[in-house]
């Protein structure tokens, strides 16, 4: 990989190197919160939190963290700063925490999270880690936000809360798509966001591990 | 580096160190919050009684609201008595489920809501004057698809016509399930009745699945069979002589609390 520099690590993680749909990491939050934009925006905020602060702190540390117990390190740094993110959302958004329940919590084990402050925070200075984790943040929330107006839009017919699409229930006319309230509708919607920026990105496209060999010529039987 | 990085001495500060250093972020942050969030909780159950009484308005003082037009009162299941011996302000029925010494056990077809467990004394909310009230507040809870509903259902003075369902805490699908809480959906229950004219002790009030008609039905949520199931079971329980019904009854018997007690009375050896 080329040189960090501090415009690099924050603008490359959104489009050239997401963490969702390059490295498909962080997927089962993205499955589970994506069902309102208002939900995904407060994820967001919460993820680019987190990964901004345990680059931070793990980078201010890294040449006292012992090699032996550095995940376990790395971890207690992230715990810790998932539980004040939760204690601040019960605290002042209550309605938000209360919708996204559990899935505060499990931002510890979002892959991403991880990844940054192993791949990217124990190797680079504090300014630039803090930087990456942002941008890697920034990313997440992109396909998060995506996700999301795609799911609320055509599964409950709003955007941010607001009817575009009068549904049927409220009595007008638009008859949601059920399917986009579920959990796998997201599977769908990020497979195709991996496509569209792996066709726009062709060098994104990984190289198969192997090859299916050719049919080979069917022979008469004896 | 590396090396004394990895002495054990290192290894254990550095553990030692982050432990405390992260253990008082974290406490800190707890504690500093707590009242708040305490508060926050209150707020979302007092909105809760008053949205499903049909006295909320957003942007209202819900906390000057709740004190000056309702009052709660602990009854006891059993009887359908108020109790004393809880304080309402303080008393958690939910919590009081788990304490065997406050609660039953219930089984098999005594338990259509899967509660396993259900408590002895239960808090309700009246509306208007205490002796007279215009609504009772009944908390419900039982379990839907995906888990336990947790919710209110406001019953009218007459102990017999509902105002009003909400549910403050569910696990049920999004725009399925989830849909108990639309409000076009909880509007139908206005006006609704709990029992009919032939039975007075077994509830009449149940969903029914393509369109309601009569006074003891409402039309069931489509899509989500297994919530409607769970929201009929609930009201089942909670409505019957194991839940409310005792209590309810009084109200039915449409006489003044005192008469009420032969009136219950009567009504219990109906049912047995």
């Amino acid at each position: 990989m080329s040189e960090a520099t501090p415009k690099g690590v924050l603008t490359t993680p959104l489009f050239k190197n997401n963490p969702i749909a390059l490295q498909v990491l962080g997927i089962c939050s993205a499955l589970a919160v994506t069902t309102s934009m208002s939900v995904s925006l407060v994820m967001t905020c919460a993820v680019i939190f987190v990964t901004a602060f345990s680059n931070l702190f793990v980078s201010l540390i890294r040449h006292h963290i012992p090699s032996s117990i550095r995940i376990i390190v790395q971890m207690t740094i992230i715990a810790s700063l998932v539980i004040v993110v939760d204690q601040i959302l019960k605290a002042y958004a209550y309605e938000m925490s209360k919708q996204l329940s559990v899935f505060v919590g499990l931002i510890i084990t979002n892959c991403i999270v991880m990844g940054r402050a192993e791949g990217f925070a124990m190797q680079n200075s504090p300014k630039l880690s803090f930087l990456d984790g942002i941008g890697n943040g920034l990313g997440y929330g992109f396909i998060l936000m995506t996700v999301g107006f795609i799911r609320e839009l055509f599964g409950a017919g709003s955007v941010f809360g607001f009817t575009v699409l009068e549904t049927v229930q409220n009595g007008g006319w638009y008859v949601p798509n059920g399917l986009l309230l579920l959990p796998p509708s997201a599977f769908f919607i990020i497979g195709l966001i991996i496509w569209v920026l792996r066709s726009l990105n062709p060098e994104q496209v990984e190289e198969n591990e192997f090859k299916i060999k050719a049919n080979t010529e069917p022979k008469e039987a004896v | 580096m590396a090396q004394s990085n990895n002495s054990i001495k290192k290894i254990l500060t550095v553990a030692f160190a982050l432990c405390i250093v992260c253990s008082v972020i974290v406490s800190t942050a707890a504690v500093a919050l707590r009242s708040k969030q305490q508060f926050n909780q209150e707020l979302d159950r007092k909105t809760n009684i008053l949205n499903v009484a049909d006295l909320y308005e957003p942007g209202m003082d819900v906390n000057e609201t709740f004190e000056s037009s309702i009052t709660p009162r602990v009854v006891n299941l059993e009887t359908g008595e108020y109790s004393e011996e809880h304080d309402p302000a303080t008393y958690n029925a939910f919590e009081a489920r788990r304490d065997p010494a406050a609660s039953r056990t219930l089984s098999g077809e005594k338990d259509p809501a899967g509660l396993t467990r259900v408590e002895t004394y239960s808090t309700v909310y009246l509306v208007g004057n205490p002796d007279d009230p215009e609504q009772i507040i009944l908390p419900i809870r039982g379990q839907g698809l995906w888990g336990l509903m947790r919710g209110f259902l406001a019953v009218e003075g007459d102990g017999n016509t509902i105002v009003g369902i909400t549910y403050y805490e569910h696990a049920e699908t999004p725009g399925l399930g989830g849909e108990v809480n639309n409000p076009r959906w909880q509007a139908q229950w206005e006006g609704k009745e709990i029992f009919d004219a032939a039975d007075a002790v077994a509830p009449a009030i149940h969903l029914a699945k393509g369109g309601a008609s009569g006074e003891n039905e409402v039309d069931a949520l489509s899509g989500a069979t297994l919530t409607s199931n769970g929201v009929t079971n609930m009201l089942q329980f909670w409505l019957s002589p194991e839940g409310f019904g005792d209590y309810l009854a009084k109200f039915r018997s449409g006489v003044s609390q005192d008469e009420a007690q032969g009136a219950d009375v009567e009504l219990e050896t109906e049912g047995a």
